[in-house]
């Protein structure tokens, strides 16, 4: 059945917790949950969500949640899913949620060991392309260009130098049963996502882009509206993997501009139209990979 | 009960198959490996029913085995020197979390330089981490901890995770004659694990969640209380395992010969086995030597050390350990508990068999000579003070 606003589940299952207004993360949390209801058992590490969700004594998860070592959000799945199966429990669903940092950087080896053991887990990484939790530090899943408190924008260097790691691809690498991307800008997208991913069995990973008004220093009100953008101009996409192959699942036809996108963020307003143009090449070398070689 | 000739590696895993956890995390490090290979070929041959996570660090071992706690179900890992200092930061949240978990450490050096056989400095450095910590001197006391450390850990009043600890390669793969228990023996002393600290569908919980300052120091507290709790429990455990196994063990420490003694060598681990033998040799002489074995550094044995060592002239604390820029972490714990307890006799420092480097029969013969007349606060055997 498909996840859409008229299906999906009424009851709460995160609220009551300190997130700031237009936090992208909390809201793919709160949509995911509702997909996976009830027997959900979280497990967050160290970051934003668990900073604002488990301040006790307001505890703000109505299913079972616990936070894990930063490093730790896969292993600690791993052991859940295992010691619930242990306990004769089947109807439940072993599910972490980690920020870009907690994912692509610290929590990487974990991740790897989960999915080469083919743990019976969904890891879905919010992505909100920094470390926003601890002020906005460059991660792994920082784009190119992006000013952060770790990466000025300067006369010499212009914020971030690097493109963001590839982890889609890198997950699919280990032949996961299922890897997905996606945006809270298109919702049904990602919860549906989310539900396929609960009836499959084995490790299955879903990176779904996050904005965090905060550090990219957009208003509070353009969360969706840049969340949609980025997949809109092609500086994100929303694919699939699955039995050893890539399904591309939107193939805009044209791109909507990616100076427009970056322009309206704080992060990137000191970028140079050479600058501009690095982005869009890059863009451009990706799309014409994507959709040379993966199904659409 | 059964005879089998096993290394302390060996009988350690007996002891676990006995005391059945249904998740085992673990990733190899010498010289723990062989414990967790006797684990693997027990969930293999089926005599042993647990999940065996092969995980891909220390880090996710013990992150995996919480997981698992937390879910109410018995868990064990096992690791080793590096993989101890890699794991630490979960050491911590274990303890915090009060996931019972009990892991095996086979004492080994720490780098640099490398170095693959026994010291203390891997545990000894984790003191404050928060788990109950025993020392073992054979391998029938290696497998008969095994199951008396879950039957503590668990304990309703100690909820604390528990790591027994055996000198690397001199216990863990010296081979000895071992009373292996029955299944049915085991059953009977170890109660299955049970717990309301964890995930639970019927009723949802928030686990592992942030305090801040002002509830914080109560949940420190009440772990630090939970710690102490657990001496009345291991007085209890043991009198239980004598009933059934007919092994009587004697609490947080095991003395010999201390009653009378005027020189009492404190220790900890295998070497206490020939210390007592070197007791022996000068009692022989007419020197009443003595030998006290900690057997657990946490909870620290303050009275009964003090009770111990309070008539002796002169007091030695040999340990494979040294906390740079001080002294060992077990002289600071010793000297703290006598001095709490007004007991004033001179304490000495021997600082030995780091690296693995044999402490000899000499070398405690050494330590009795200095100490009777008098000598450095803080030793290192086969170096000699001026050198450097």
């Amino acid at each position: 059945m498909s996840v859409n606003a008229k299906t999906l589940d009424t009851n709460e299952y995160f609220y009551g917790h300190k997130a700031c207004a237009g936090c992208g993360g909390s809201l793919a949390v709160r949509g995911a949950l509702k997909v996976l209801g009830k027997n959900a058992v979280a497990v967050l590490p160290a970051g934003c969500m668990s900073a604002v969700g488990f301040n006790f004594p307001q505890l703000c998860f109505a299913n079972n949640a616990i936070i894990s070592t930063f490093a730790g959000t896969a292993s600690m799945l791993t052991g859940i899913e295992a010691g619930m199966r242990r306990r004769g429990i089947k109807d439940f669903t072993a599910v972490g949620f980690a920020g870009d940092g907690g994912t692509a950087d610290i929590g990487i080896q974990a991740l790897s060991g989960a999915i080469d053991r083919n743990d019976n887990i969904i890891y879905i990484c919010y992505d909100n392309e920094a470390y926003m939790n601890t002020g906005i530090q460059k991660s792994g899943l920082t784009p190119f260009g992006a000013k952060t408190t770790t990466t000025p924008a300067g006369q010499n260097i212009h914020g971030n130098i690097r493109p963001k790691k590839n982890m889609f691809e890198i997950v699919a690498a280990h032949d996961i049963p299922y890897a997905a991307t996606a945006t809270v800008g298109y919702m049904p997208d990602f919860l549906n996502k989310v539900e396929k991913a609960s009836k499959i069995q084995g490790t299955k990973y879903i990176h779904v882009i996050a904005p965090c008004p905060t550090g990219w220093g957009i208003p509070v009100s353009d969360t969706i509206d840049s969340a949609r953008e980025i997949v809109d101009c092609g500086l994100w996409y929303l694919a699939e993997y699955e039995n050893g192959e890539f399904t591309l699942n939107k193939d805009p036809k044209t791109f909507t501009s990616v100076e427009e996108y970056l322009r309206k963020q704080a992060r990137f307003k000191h970028l140079t139209d050479e600058d501009i143009q690095l982005i869009i090449d890059s863009r451009d070398a990706k799309w014409e990979k994507i959709r040379k070689n993966w199904k659409k | 009960m059964a005879e089998k000739f096993l290394s302390g590696d060996e009988a350690f895993a007996e002891g676990i198959r006995l005391a059945c956890p249904e998740v085992i995390s673990a990733y190899p490090i010498t010289p723990q490996t062989i414990v967790v290979e006797r684990l693997s070929e027990m969930v293999e041959d089926g005599s042993l029913d647990a999940e065996f996570i092969h995980v891909e660090s220390e880090h996710s071992a013990l992150s995996c085995a919480m997981g698992a706690s937390a879910t109410g179900v018995r868990a064990f890992t096992a690791t080793s020197s590096q993989g101890l200092l890699y794991m630490a930061e979960c050491l911590y949240y274990a303890s915090g979390g009060r996931f019972p978990i009990v892991m095996m450490n086979a004492n080994r050096s720490t780098a640099l330089p490398w170095n693959i056989y026994g010291d203390q400095r891997d545990s000894l450095s984790q003191l404050d981490s928060g788990w109950i910590q025993a020392y073992a001197e054979n391998a029938q006391e290696a497998l008969d901890f095994a199951l008396m450390s879950y039957y503590i850990a668990e304990h309703k009043t100690v909820s604390t995770p528990f790591m027994v600890n055996l000198d690397g390669f001199i216990l863990t793969h010296t081979y000895e004659q071992v009373d292996v228990p029955t299944p049915e023996q085991a059953k009977a002393f170890l109660p299955p694990y049970e717990t309301e600290n964890r995930l639970d569908l019927d009723n949802p919980k928030n686990m592992a969640f942030s305090a801040g300052p002002d509830t914080n120091y109560i949940f420190k507290y009440k772990e630090h209380a939970g710690m102490l709790r657990s001496v009345p429990v291991i007085t209890e455990a043991e009198k239980k395992f004598a009933e059934i196994f007919g092994r009587q063990y004697t609490g947080l420490i095991d003395t010999y010969l201390t009653e009378d003694a005027d020189y009492i060598l404190i220790t900890l681990g295998t070497i206490a086995g020939l210390s007592r033998e070197i007791a022996d040799q000068l009692r022989s002489q007419g020197i009443k030597a003595g030998v006290l074995r900690i057997r657990y550094m946490r909870p620290f044995p303050t009275e009964e050390i003090a009770n111990a060592v309070k008539n002796a002239k002169a007091i030695a604390v040999l340990e494979k350990d040294i906390s740079f820029g001080n002294e060992g972490a077990v002289f600071t714990n010793v000297n703290s508990a006598l001095k709490s307890q007004g007991v004033t006799a001179p304490t000495y420092n021997f600082i030995g068999g780091l690296g693995g480097r044999n402490i000899s029969h000499t070398n405690i013969i050494d330590i009795f000579e200095k100490i009777r007349k008098g000598t450095e606060r803080v030793n290192f055997i086969g170096i000699e003070v001026n050198q450097s």
